[in-house]
């Protein structure tokens, strides 16, 4: 029924959608930074990502080296082709990286309240013009990029980036909501509400332009069986929106949270269903970007027995850290 | 300047910046563990109070490893693309590996090892210290066989220019491989051994906390005393494996060039090796010493570099000089153990200042040893990105040599910046000195794991 590649690629989306809403939510708490009233609150939004934002950020390191393992030709016919988006995705990384730990151990903290939150700015936005760049297409000529550095650079790439800055506000504000209680957690409500607008206009531009700037995508969309069940996935979204246009206005705190995952995961699905069975836009295959069979098989193993213990101990982990943070509590 | 030039100093510059961070990481958390050990077998509180301190410069310092590493990940897809493409099937996985069993692991437990005291029991907490060094080390484990397969590729078959997977154990255990691996860890915990060891004694000689510091460097010497002789053994042992796998690195490493016809290769004990002349200049060497130090026989063979096309010979002007420093380093590491451990036969170790100003003199030099021996082994590797197989130069990326100028210059100037506020943020730690005051977590059962309270409260119960 379904085979190796077609598995991969499933777990791929998979490791992606992880790594979406648990870094999107990481770099979205650090976008709220301007909007905290003094250091203390800083701390508190600090505190709430300070003991698993690591372990978030991990999902793309193996992303990264799963895809090279799997899928070798679109990691590296990406990373050529999408230079300057991903390096400039890893400079805002390196700056929010190192943000946590220096903030901590400076007495004027401003320099990196300033660093955290622009490194995460500059990360998402990177992150929205690879993503932009990748649904657009790449040229591919003997399984190597055959274009130009700037071909990426356009106003549908750039609206994808800002769009994403919304969804990864949203996925923030919703966190900090759960992790938080007082002025700061009334403000996240507010501001989760305002990026659910935003965010819920993204996706009407998105489901409109899309089609034009990428003709193919939408004609796939229409093609039997797809037809079938694609609408199912802006159902989906437009379900989320309810639940969490609702969840926010009834001020339930961990539903807004999963509401908005749940909207990154039918969005997610929308466009992987339009993308199928490619593995590059517009002319490469997964079959044809697949590594060999033994390494896939061999890297299969490793996923099969690792990840579940992973995962495992991710939760442990959330589990441990659980609860409300404030500002005050101490660094290590 | 070519897109393969730029990129292979891009390449240089942020792995030579990045291994300074796991190297100290992998070492003190081996050091944290012992510590830990400590309180938990002894309830002394010094050696909670030890780990608390030497736990912040681990925090810091891994961060900068953290984000520097992620670089590299990138760059083999940014740079060398074409490598990359070639080799995936065989070198990927590894790398996936790596995310899966190391880092996850690290990145998983470094947050209850953090901030974990108030929440888990102390077993757990133990455990998760446990953990993270496990992961450092499994790190090494995995890169150092990617490294390897580079140097000596095994378990592979080439078609069409691509290398296909045969055997994933060969190409793992291949013959670089073990001494690759044992080497850098153990230069790894010989480094951090001496940094921590070197930081203890500057201030012993300040006489701050002195008993803080006292036993705080017991435990540095203890390890930098078993690692400093095992790291000239295993040296040993991984010289004789670059002589057997990668003559033309050995060569060039040993400033050696014509290969030894009648009686033992002579050893270059100074000289500047000149590629275009193909001799060393002001040349002073010791008969046969370098067939007796390498096939440990008299009048072994080496084969020189003269024996090699002049367009597959490595750099023998750079790699003889930094295999140099690195030996040199090395080997005074084992001269200063051994002078420790003729002052700890005196009961004298500690309270001698030339043996601690020593300690403090070589602190960061292990570091500097292993950018040296790195140097050696990639400069060796030369103009080989798979060794004998496959040219650097038809591994790079189909990229206009202005993008590597853009990004070559951000990683010089954030670098920089990260290098220097790392080192600022360091000095600061250290010089506010432990926290001997705070009071001692109090002891969680299983079941009893509570999430956040009032710290004040807290306090209070104590």
């Amino acid at each position: 029924m379904m085979d190796l590649v077609q598995l991969w690629n499933i777990l791929v989306g998979l490791v992606i959608i992880l790594y979406v809403v648990l870094d999107g939510f990481s770099l979205g708490v650090a976008l709220l930074f301007p909007t905290a009233k003094d250091e203390e609150e800083r701390d508190t939004l600090m505190n709430t990502i300070a003991p698993i934002w690591d372990a978030n950020q991990t999902w793309i390191v193996f992303g990264g080296g799963a895809l090279f393992a799997v899928f070798p030709m679109i990691y590296t016919v990406l990373f050529s082709a999408l230079y300057i988006p991903l390096l400039t995705f890893l400079f805002g990384l390196i700056f929010r990286g190192v943000a946590f730990e220096f903030r901590a151990s400076s007495q004027k903290k401003t320099a990196w309240n300033r660093a955290f939150f622009a490194g995460s700015l500059v990360a998402i936005l990177g992150q929205g013009f690879t993503l932009g760049g990748y649904i657009a297409g790449i040229q591919v000529k003997n399984g190597i990029f055959a274009g130009g550095t700037f071909d990426w650079f356009n106003p549908f790439t750039i609206m994808v980036g800002l769009a994403l800055v919304s969804g990864y506000l949203l996925l923030g504000s919703t966190f900090v909501i759960i992790k938080t209680e007082g002025d700061v957690q009334q403000r996240a409500y507010r501001q989760a509400f305002i990026s659910a607008l935003t965010v819920a206009g993204f996706m009407i531009l998105v489901s409109v332009w899309t089609p034009y700037h990428v003709p193919d995508l939408a004609a796939r969309w229409f093609t039997e069986p797809r037809i079938y069940f694609v609408w199912n996935f802006p159902l989906m979204g437009m379900f989320a929106f309810g639940l969490l246009f609702w969840s926010l206005h009834k001020r339930r705190e961990k539903i807004p949270f999963f509401a908005s995952a749940l909207l990154f995961i039918s969005a997610y699905l929308g466009l992987q269903s339009a993308i199928y069975p490619m593995a590059i836009p517009p002319d490469v295959t997964i079959y044809q970007a697949a590594s060999q069979r033994e390494t896939q098989i061999f890297t299969l193993w490793g996923a099969g027995i690792v990840l579940p213990v992973v995962l495992a101990y991710t939760i442990y982990s959330y589990w441990v850290f659980r609860g409300k943070v404030a500002g005050e509590e101490g660094y290590h | 300047m070519d897109v393969l030039l730029l990129s292979r100093i891009q390449f240089a510059f942020t792995t030579a910046f990045h291994i300074l961070f796991p190297t100290f990481t992998i070492g003190l958390a081996v050091y944290l563990v012992i510590v830990e050990s400590c309180w938990l077998v002894t309830k002394k509180e010094i050696y909670y109070r030890i780990y608390r301190f030497w736990v912040k410069i681990f925090a810091v310092h891994f961060a900068v490893g953290v984000v520097s590493g992620i670089t590299l990940e990138f760059e083999f897809g940014t740079n060398f693309a074409r490598f990359s493409q070639a080799v995936a099937n065989v070198f990927a996985p590894l790398l996936a590996y790596e995310g899966m069993t190391a880092f996850f692991l690290e990145a998983g437990f470094l947050g209850i090892m953090l901030f974990g005291w108030n929440r888990v029991p102390r077993a757990v907490h133990f455990l998760s210290t446990c953990l993270v060094a496990v992961g450092a080390t499994f790190s090494a484990f995995w890169i150092m066989a990617a490294n390897a397969w580079m140097q000596t590729p095994a378990g592979y078959e080439l078609v069409d220019g691509k290398f296909m997977v045969t055997s994933f154990k060969d190409a793992i255990f291949n013959p670089a491989f073990p001494t690759h691996l044992s080497h850098m860890v153990m230069a790894a915990y010989e480094t951090s051994a001496f940094a921590i060891a070197g930081i203890c004694a500057y201030f012993l000689l300040k006489k701050r906390h002195t008993r803080f510091y006292r036993t705080s460097l017991v435990i540095a010497l203890i390890m930098a005393a078993v690692c400093a002789p095992l790291q000239v053994l295993i040296g040993d042992l991984r010289g004789v494996n670059v002589a057997e796998y990668q003559p033309a690195k050995l060569a060039a490493m040993e400033g050696h060039w014509e290969t030894n016809t009648e009686g033992g290769a002579d050893f270059v004990l100074f000289g500047i090796p000149d590629m275009e002349a193909e001799k060393n200049r002001y040349e002073i060497t010791i008969p046969g010493a370098l067939s007796l130090l390498i096939t440990h026989s008299k009048d072994g063979q080496i084969k020189g570099l003269k024996d090699f096309p002049r367009d597959e010979r490595p750099n023998a002007l750079i790699t003889y000089w930094t295999f140099r420093i690195m030996v040199a380093i090395g080997f005074l590491f084992f001269f200063v153990m051994l002078w420790g451990l003729f002052l700890w036969w005196r009961k004298q170790i500690l309270d001698s200042p030339a043996f601690l100003k020593t300690l403090v003199a070589i602190q960061p030099i292990g570091f500097l040893a292993v950018i040296m021996g790195w140097v050696t082994s990639e400069v060796g590797r030369q103009p080989w990105v798979v060794y004998g197989l496959m040219r650097t130069a038809d591994g790079v990326s189909p990229i206009p040599a202005g993008n590597v100028v853009w990004s070559l210059s951000g990683f010089v100037t954030f670098f920089a910046l990260i290098g220097s506020s790392y080192f600022y943020y360091i000095m600061k730690i250290l010089g506010r000195g432990p926290d001997l005051e705070s009071p001692i977590p109090p002891v969680q059962r299983l079941s009893g794991m509570k999430p956040h309270e009032d710290p004040k409260e807290e306090e209070a119960r104590l």
